[in-house]
């Protein structure tokens, strides 16, 4: 039978996989994909742990990340959009204008 | 038994997009994984009962934040290989272990789990959807509230952000705007 645990490890696993994508990318597109990956892990495991402790809270704080998460997109893709028509690239090298 | 073959499945078909999400050089191809990989993930919230939640992954990761990202890839340039310099990835992929190792053992560890108490406990007999709009618009209203004024927030600054000069392409060689105006021309 499937336990919290898990759950718990294959939301572990995701999460991880989104720092790889954090920490590898330089691209800030595949940035933004990355960190919804990691979102998604960690409502997993919220949604997993309040089914097995019978206990809703775990449901209202992945219905608040999902929120976060919206607002999020929707002010970084506008800030994406203003950096590309300033630089006309996306990548995070070309974008580093101090030299230190 | 289904739940199970269920569990396994997802599981491994989440990991995998998630895997080709992170590593495509292909824009498309990344976007395309992310948004199936999220449709499988209410799959795990359908299995855990979270039913309420599982339609709210997919109305609102699935088909709003994914079709945000797919019209912002409409300004850039989504055909074109991504040139990244990647350096040292060796190092990168020995922390993300590490980090994968440790975020393993902290979950699989035990804990005094008879101490922990249900705050808002579920109900037999009654629907998810109706537990969840009664605990959301009692115990959560405030939060719920705040959040509401964060999406509005947010909603004027992507359009103010991203509304500015519109009328200008943004793509760097005009030689498909020049075919379009002379398309335009033509008529």
């Amino acid at each position: 039978m499937i336990g919290l645990s898990h759950y718990l490890i294959v939301s572990a696993l995701i999460f991880s996989i989104g720092l790889v994508g954090v920490l590898r990318r330089r691209n800030l597109l595949m940035l933004f994909f990355a960190t919804e990956v990691m979102l998604n892990a960690v409502n997993i495991a919220f949604a997993a742990i309040s089914h097995y402790y019978n206990d809703l809270t775990g449901q209202m704080f992945a219905f608040f990340i999902i929120a976060i998460a919206a607002s999020e997109v929707a002010v970084g893709l506008g800030i994406l959009i203003v950096l590309y028509k300033k630089h006309g690239t996306l990548d995070l090298d070309d974008l580093a204008s101090m030299r230190g | 038994m289904y739940e199970l073959v269920a569990f396994y499945l997802f599981s491994v078909l989440t990991i995998g997009l998630f895997l080709v999400t992170v590593m495509s050089k292909n824009v498309l191809y990344a976007m395309t994984s992310l948004a199936a990989g999220m449709v499988l993930i209410s799959g795990f919230f359908f299995i855990l009962g979270a039913d309420f939640l599982g339609v709210v992954q997919l109305v609102a990761y699935v088909g709003a934040i994914m079709a945000l990202y797919s019209f912002a890839m409409m300004f850039f340039d989504a055909t074109r290989d991504i040139k990244e310099k990647n350096t040292n990835s060796a190092l990168v992929f020995l922390l993300g272990g590490l980090s994968a190792v440790v975020l393993v053992m902290m979950f699989a560890a035990p804990i005094h789990s008879e101490a922990i108490q249900a705050l808002y406990p579920m109900h037999e007999g009654v629907g998810n959807a109706q537990d969840v709009g009664i605990v959301l618009f009692t115990k959560y209203l405030v939060p719920f509230e705040v959040a509401a004024l964060m999406l509005l927030v947010a909603m004027i600054a992507g359009i103010i952000l991203a509304g500015k000069k519109m009328d200008q392409s943004l793509t760097e060689d005009m030689s498909a705007d020049d075919e379009i105006l002379t398309q335009k021309d033509a008529k």
